[in-house]
This record gives C-alpha cells, structure tokens and sequence, in this order.
C-alpha cells in the first residue's frame, strides 16, 4: 500500500537531492517515461500545455542536469524546498494520485535569499519493482512570474 | 522643473554607448514620453487573443497600462487603463469578456471603445451635489492610441505621427513577419521572466548576433547556429528593426571556434533523449533560426519549429518584464504540437538557450555600477548599421541606438549619413 509517510518520505528525499546538489540522483525519481511539466495557474486555468520546462523521458531530466553541469551559464545558486503534506486523491498497491504544496526558496552565492517559487507538485506516483516513482510531476507555480531564470528544477 | 539631463555620447559613431542610458531616471522619464508614447509601433497582443467582440487584454506601452479590446465592429481598440476621473485602473484583470468597463473606484464607465459614457450621480442625488452642467462626458476620457495589426500583430501607438504600420517595418521586416505568421496562430502558453536589468539591454542581447554562439552553449554544441553558418542580419533603414537568422549547414564541418580554443565547444557533450531538437519541416527557405525585432521592444522568434512572441516592458530603471508568449499554428497536427512544446525547452526562463539571456543584463547591470562616465564598445563589425551576410558584427545593435536617438531628439546626424 502507498501511504501517506511512503508519499511524506519520497518527497522529502526528493527535496534533499536537489538541495543539497545531488542533481544527478533527481531524474532517478522518475520513471523511464515519465512526464515532468513546469508551469503555473494562469496556463492550467486556460488549458495551455506549454511548460517552461517540458519533458516526456527520465533520459530529457538526465540531458537536463547535464546541460546545467556542463552547458548553461548562470550564476552560483541553491534552493531550500519546504514541502507540505500531500493531498491524497488516491492510493493502491500500484501508486498514487497526490498533490503536494511547495514553497522553495532561492539562496544567491551573493547570499541574497528570496523566495523563488511557491505552488503545488500535481503527481501520479507509480511503483516498480517495489520502489515508488513519479510517473508524472507537474509543478505548478502560483506566480506567472520567474525572476532572472529557473535554472535547477523544482 | 529641473533642467533636462544631457547624455555624452563618444564616438566614433554609434559605437559608443554610455553606460549612464542604462542608469540614469530622468533618461527613463524621456524616452516613457519619446520612445514608447512617440512615433513608435508598441506590440499590445495577438489578434488571436481577442477571439470575439468584448474579448480584452490588459497590457503596457512602456510603463502605460492600456486595455486592448475588441468591438462589435470587429475592429480593436486600445485606450489608456487609467479613469479620467482619478487615474484609477479601469479593468483589473489580465484579459477577460466585457460589454462596457467600470472604474471599481466611483463607478465611472467606458464604451470598449474608451469613450466616458456615464458619470455615476452625474446629476446629483435628489437635486443635490452632482457634476455642474458644463461638464462634457465626451472632452474627457483615457488617451486612446492608434491600433494597426500585420500579420495578427496587434500594435498600438499614442502618436498621431507614426507611420503606417507597413512603412513604419519596411518590406523586409514585413516579409519575415508574413513568412512566420502568414497563417492562423494559436497560443499554447504564456511565461513572464522577471529581468534585473534595463529593459534596452534586454533588446541588444536580442540583436546581437555576435553573442549567440559564445555565450549560448547548448546551441552551438548541437550545431542550431554557428556564425560560420549560412545567414545573415538584416537591418531595416530606420535601425530600429532587425532580422538575424541562419540555416543549418550539415556537411559544414566547421573548425574556426576549435581553433580559438573557446570555451562553447565541447565534444563530450551529447544528448540522451534527441527528441528535444527534433522537428520538421516546415518553411520552404530552409530557414531553422529567425529572431526578428520591432522597435522599440517586441521579438519574434522561430527556432526550428518552436515560436515565440515577446514583449519587452521596462518597469523601473534597472528592471524589465518579459512577456512569453508561445504559440503553434491553429491547423497543427497533435505530433507538431508535441515538437513545438519539446523545442520550447530551448526557450523561456528554463531554456537551454534562453536562460543565459536572464541573466547576462544582470552582468552588466551590476558590471557599470559606478561607470557612469564610460562606455560600451559596440564596434563588432565597423561602425554600420546596415545589413550583412555574416554575424559576427553589431551591427543591428548600433541600428538599435540610432533609431532610439532619432527618437528622444538626439541623432546622430553625420556619422548616421556616413554610415550608410
């Protein structure tokens, strides 16, 4: 059975990989063909698919952290996510219907702190071979707004 | 009033431009009044965003807020979001329906044509207060601007001066408008990005070719544009529009960045999942990169087959709005508009190739504090503005400064000539 505390656990590792700069463990949350959307209220409201991050593979969030590695410029930073408690819709054997409210702030290497980006992580939780994986996470944002670039995920 | 504040401008020519443009309020103040309410074209919205009479948005013109509207008639109209009686905002909301606007402040309400068209207790309250007799309804009102869509462009100007829309672009900018947005658009999603810089640093980037593969490494590894490529910049006669686009050169096994020994070329990275860059044919000119500017602050992009308007909105001196909005074609297929959505990771806040341009006016910004009295160079390429086959030049930047001197009265009248 998929539990609440099974939910409250694999949100709060999820959490710590991206926090603590383990982004290369992130897209090991997924399932191979996963789906995971950054967008916000206003494009969910009007029914718009668009993302500003869009992927439909755990190999798209893998090529994601490489090209953050490697590729994209952009200056020194971490976030602190704060999760809530998942919002069960439902829950088997199989996996999970959940959403869960988030707020993550965004530290500067200048050591300015803002609060980056509140919403709510709209999940379809599956479980393969005994392990639990997000099949689907759609962040959505509260704010149409981002400030300066998104760089690492949500 | 304080007198008005003098900006030096070194030379030679335009390729100079002192970092005080980017810093100075009063300089803000003037070209509120002079660039965006002057003779300009400002982008208000897509015609496709007002899909029947009544549909409104609510948008900028520079720092002004306007409402955008469609009537009856079929015809868009855009008046200034501002009551006449107090100033208050008439609509609140982003877009929306409406028959007629109200001002929640004293009820104060307006046709979808901007027209005042009722004073609430206009004639008082049982014979006592109201407004006196000699009151004209019809002498006050919000500002209304000119509308004229190209192309399912909504643009709007405060001006009586401004050029037609077709002369205000010219023939080759109206020609790469038609060639992206010939046909019926959709809007697939709208993002803002939050800048911490001066809205006109923003607008270089977006001009600067020469930038595009040094800073942008995701682009340049995967071979979407390098200056050696076939292409070229186009800038139309006024300076203030440009057009920088390339095709993909596939058997170009180019060296020149190996050589230099830059920093944006790396064989070991590849791609896992291809699918990103994956697309289709779709425009007969072989064209897979076109980024297309409007004086003073709209872009139009296609990169491959993912597009994009944007708009460019200073909000205070040292911070811009940037308004996404991206969109397909109406007839696309379900598969096309999985391509578009996929390729859209290039773009936006997040994007491989975009994210960096967030950022990079914050370099500067933060770079010319206390640099005041010194300058960019901006001599990539000569002192022109005029069109040219390669991209290794500035020269749609140093288009971009003449037309904003032309319009805050500050032209740059011999070297202008010599440039041509």
């Amino acid at each position: 059975m998929t539990d609440l505390l099974a939910l409250c656990a694999f949100n709060a590792a999820y959490a710590h990989v991206i926090d603590s700069d383990a982004l290369e463990q992130w897209p090991g949350f997924f399932t191979a063909d996963c789906i995971y959307r950054i967008t916000h209220w206003e494009n969910e409201r009007e029914g718009l698919p668009a993302g500003i991050v869009y992927a439909d593979s755990r190999a798209m969030l893998e090529d994601r952290i490489a090209a953050l590695r490697d590729a994209n410029i952009y200056e020194r930073q971490r976030y602190r996510h704060i999760l809530g408690v998942p919002r069960v819709e439902h829950a088997d054997a199989d996996g999970a219907v959940a959403s869960t409210p988030f707020m993550v702030a965004r530290i500067m290497a200048t050591g300015e702190t803002m609060l980056f980006a509140s919403g709510e992580y709209r999940d379809c939780f599956t479980v393969q071979d005994g392990r639990l994986l997000l099949a689907e996470r759609v962040a959505v944002c509260d704010s149409t707004v981002t400030d300066t670039l998104l760089a690492l995920p949500l | 009033m304080a007198s008005e504040h003098t900006i030096h401008w070194a030379g030679p020519g335009l390729t100079r431009v002192p970092y005080e443009v980017y810093t100075d309020h009063s300089t803000a103040q003037q070209e509120q009044a002079r660039v965006f309410r002057g003779a300009t074209w400002n982008y208000l919205c897509l015609d496709a965003e007002l899909p029947e009479s009544g549909s409104y948005r609510t948008t900028f013109v520079g720092e002004t807020p306007v409402v955008v509207v469609k009537d009856d008639d079929g015809e868009i109209y855009a008046f200034e979001n501002r009551c006449a009686h107090r100033g208050a905002l008439i609509a609140l909301e982003k877009s929306g329906r409406a028959d007629n606007f109200q001002c929640v402040y004293h009820a104060w309400s307006y046709n979808r044509q901007g027209d005042l068209t009722g004073v609430a207790f206009e004639k008082g309250v049982k014979g006592k207060g109201g407004m006196p007799p000699t009151f004209c309804k019809e002498e006050h009102g919000p500002r209304k601007l000119r509308i004229a869509v190209f192309c399912g462009l909504v643009f709007g100007s405060f001006s009586d001066d401004v050029l037609p829309i077709e002369e205000y672009l010219g023939d080759e900018i109206c020609q790469r408008i038609e060639r992206v947005l010939g046909r019926p658009v959709q809007v697939i999603g709208r993002f803002t990005q939050a800048l911490p810089n001066n809205w006109k640093l923003y607008v270089e980037n977006v001009k600067d070719s020469y930038h595009a593969s040094l800073l942008h490494l995701f682009f340049t590894t995967f071979e979407l544009n390098r200056l050696s490529q076939k292409g070229g910049v186009i800038v139309d006669e006024s300076g203030g529009h440009h057009v920088s686009y390339s095709m993909i050169d596939k058997s170009n096994t180019d060296s020149s960045y190996k050589e230099q020994g830059l920093r944006s070329d790396t064989d070991r990275y590849r791609l896992k999942d291809t699918t990103v860059l994956e697309g289709f044919p779709e425009y007969d000119d072989g064209v897979t990169l076109q980024i297309l500017s409007v004086f003073p602050g709209f872009v139009l992009q296609q990169i491959q087959n993912c597009l994009a308007v944007r708009q460019v909105l200073p909000k205070e001196q040292e911070r811009t709005e940037l308004n996404w909005t991206y969109i397909g074609y109406a007839d696309d297929t379900p598969e096309q508009r999985i391509v578009r959505l996929k390729q859209l990771n290039l773009v936006g806040p997040a994007g491989f190739i975009s994210m960096e341009d967030g950022a990079v006016g914050g370099f500067v910004q933060r770079g010319i504090a206390g640099a005041n009295d010194m300058s960019a160079i901006i001599e990539m390429g000569g002192d022109t503005t005029v069109s040219s086959e390669g991209r290794a030049t500035e020269a749609s930047v140093r288009g971009f400064w003449k037309a904003w001197r032309q319009h805050m009265g500050d032209a740059v009248q011999a070297d202008a000539g010599a440039a041509q």
